[in-house]
Order: C-alpha cells, then sequence, then structure tokens
C-alpha cells in the first residue's frame, strides 16, 4: 500500500506542491494539512515543507511553531513518528524545540539560491537510512537563515552521536561544522536546509533528492 | 493601570551576529574613528494592562520568554513605565 504523506501548509508556505509532486512521483499518497486544524489524521509520515511561513517575521518559524496543527505535529514526533523540516520546515521545528538549536541569518547577508553539495554522514535517520555514508547529493538550497548554531555542548552530543546527517562541502551560510542537516536522538525527527523535493528528477537538474525522498518513504510507519 | 514595556532582544555574547559586523565595517569605511564593536539586535514596545509596574514586567518577561526572543541564541532586557 502507498505511504501516506501529511505535508503540513502554513500562511506562507510555498514549497507543498513540491514536495507533493516528488513524493507522488515515488508512489506515495500525499496529502496536504492545513496549519489551522487539530489531528494530522491518519498518515505514515509528516512533512513541514519550506516557504515563509507567516512571512518568516519576528523570526522564521517562530509564529508558525505556536499553530493549532503543532500540537499534534509534537504529539506525532515524540510518539516515533517521521517528521522531517525542510528549509522553513526545519526552522520551525528548532523553534518548536523539536530538534535542538537555530538558525541564523547567512553569514554572508545575501539569499542564496543555488545547488549545494551535501554528504551524507549519517544513515541513522528517516531522511538518510537508503542512502550511504560518504554519499555526495547535489541538491538545492533557498533560503536567507540557514545558519546552523547551537551551544558547544549541544555540538559534541550532536556529533557524538550521529545525529549530523547532512554536511555541506562547501559551507555556504557559515553554519556551524558544515550542517545541512540533523536529526533527533530517536532518527524519527529531522531537519535540513536543501531541498530535496526540487531534486527528484534530472529534468530538474538532480534527482540526487530521491534516496533522501526514499529514506522518508522507507521510514512511514502506522502509528 | 497601562504600562508600555519596552523589550530589547539581542545576539547571546559569543553568537555570531553578521549584521552587527556589517554595520561596524561601514561605520568605518564612512570615516567613524573610534567603533569598537556594534551589535545588531531588535526592540518591541508592548503596551498591556496590569494592576502594577512589577505585574507588568513579569507580564513582559513571559512573553519575551515565549514569543519575542529565541533564548537558545538570544537575551533580551526590559524596561517599564507608566503610559
Amino acid at each position: 500500500m502507498a505511504q501516506r504523506i501529511g505535508v503540513v501548509v502554513f500562511p506562507g508556505t510555498n514549497c507543498e506542491h513540491d514536495a507533493i509532486q516528488a513524493l507522488e512521483h515515488l508512489g506515495a499518497d500525499a496529502r496536504l494539512i492545513f496549519h489551522t486544524e487539530t489531528s494530522i489524521g491518519d498518515v505514515d509520515a509528516l512533512i513541514l515543507p519550506g516557504g515563509f511561513a507567516h512571512g518568516d517575521y519576528l523570526r522564521p518559524g517562530a509564529i508558525a511553531r505556536f499553530s493549532p496543527i503543532m500540537d499534534a505535529v509534537s504529539a506525532y514526533a515524540n510518539n516515533g513518528g517521521p517528521v522531517v523540516g525542510i528549509c522553513n520546515g526545519f526552522q520551525v521545528l528548532c523553534e518548536a524545540h523539536l530538534l535542538p538549536g537555530a538558525l541564523q541569518k547567512n553569514s554572508g547577508l545575501t539569499f542564496l539560491c543555488q545547488p549545494a553539495t551535501l554528504r551524507v554522514t549519517s544513515t541513522k535517520s528517516a531522511l538518510t537510512n537508503a542512502a550511504d555514508i560518504g554519499q555526495e547529493l547535489v541538491i538545492p538550497i533557498n533560503h536567507f537563515s540557514g545558519s546552523y548554531t547551537c551551544d558547544i555542548e549541544t555540538l559534541r552530543t550532536l556529533q557524538e552521536n550521529d545525529r549530523i546527517v547532512l554536511r555541506y562541502v562547501e559551507n555556504p551560510n557559515g553554519s556551524i561544522d558544515d550542517i545541512a542537516g540533523i536529526t533527533n536522538e530517536a532518527g524519527n525527527v529531522v531537519g535540513l536546509m536543501p531541498h530535496p523535493e526540487r531534486a527528484f528528477t534530472s529534468l530538474l537538474g538532480s534527482s540526487d533528492g530521491v534516496v533522501l525522498l526514499q529514506s522518508i518513504l522507507n521510514a512511514a510507519v502506522t502509528l | 493601570m497601562r504600562f508600555i514595556a519596552r523589550v530589547e532582544v539581542s545576539l547571546r555574547p559569543g553568537i555570531s551576529d553578521p549584521e552587527g559586523a556589517t554595520i561596524e565595517r561601514a561605520l568605518g569605511a564612512l570615516g567613524f574613528d573610534g567603533i569598537a564593536s556594534v551589535r545588531a539586535g531588535r526592540s518591541f514596545q508592548v503596551e498591556l494592562d496590569a494592576t502594577n509596574e512589577e505585574s507588568a514586567r513579569s507580564h513582559a518577561s513571559a512573553l519575551a520568554d515565549r514569543l519575542l526572543a529565541n533564548p537558545i541564541i538570544e537575551q533580551y532586557e526590559i524596561e517599564v513605565s507608566p503610559l
């Protein structure tokens, strides 16, 4: 049976249809979940897609994290449900404290929209289980606030527990330790700044995102 | 009673501040001498009703903790005065 993937939409989200198209391309049944809903319904995994929820006012993700749907997202994540935040979705997960740390403005203070080469550095996550350690993937980035930061103890915890899942080969934004994506301790909640849904077919310039999207489908479980 | 709370949010010491660093360089380029350092931040003015100044301060502190500042990277200072 096709995996049922919920794609959460906040006001200002703009990558939800790209995510749905990419997931359906891989055979999943993807559906939108609106921010005002209080239940995620019957899904096997959740994606928080990219965009500018609530105009990125205050801080990216700061207002979206208080959306009615977020209690259900947190409960699902805490029960082990796979939850992947892409770009703005990563920022929402950090603001919601489902992932540690924060995303700051890029060190160069410019909006970055370009392909980035990533290296898979852990396969123990809902985003990288189908990939190989050391595998390089070319996937677009598209962000102004993508510089991951955290305190030194958190960084050590991430490093020592294989929780940094993707690193930039050439750091574009000043992210600490070249971090492009991290996971929680259990591996079910993952955030990344690059956009795998924009790299699911060579027509888009790269199909390197497929291995990441397929990992989400592999991790999909009915709770 | 109505109060105004001025909440000033800034990055914690040690957190990199590319905006502050850029402004600092710009000031140097404009010929302002003796600029030791610039940190960027933002401020909020919140008008609120409370029974006294202490209560207004505690309300302002709660909303700064919950929403206005991200304690992972930011700190804040609050000034409260009657309107």
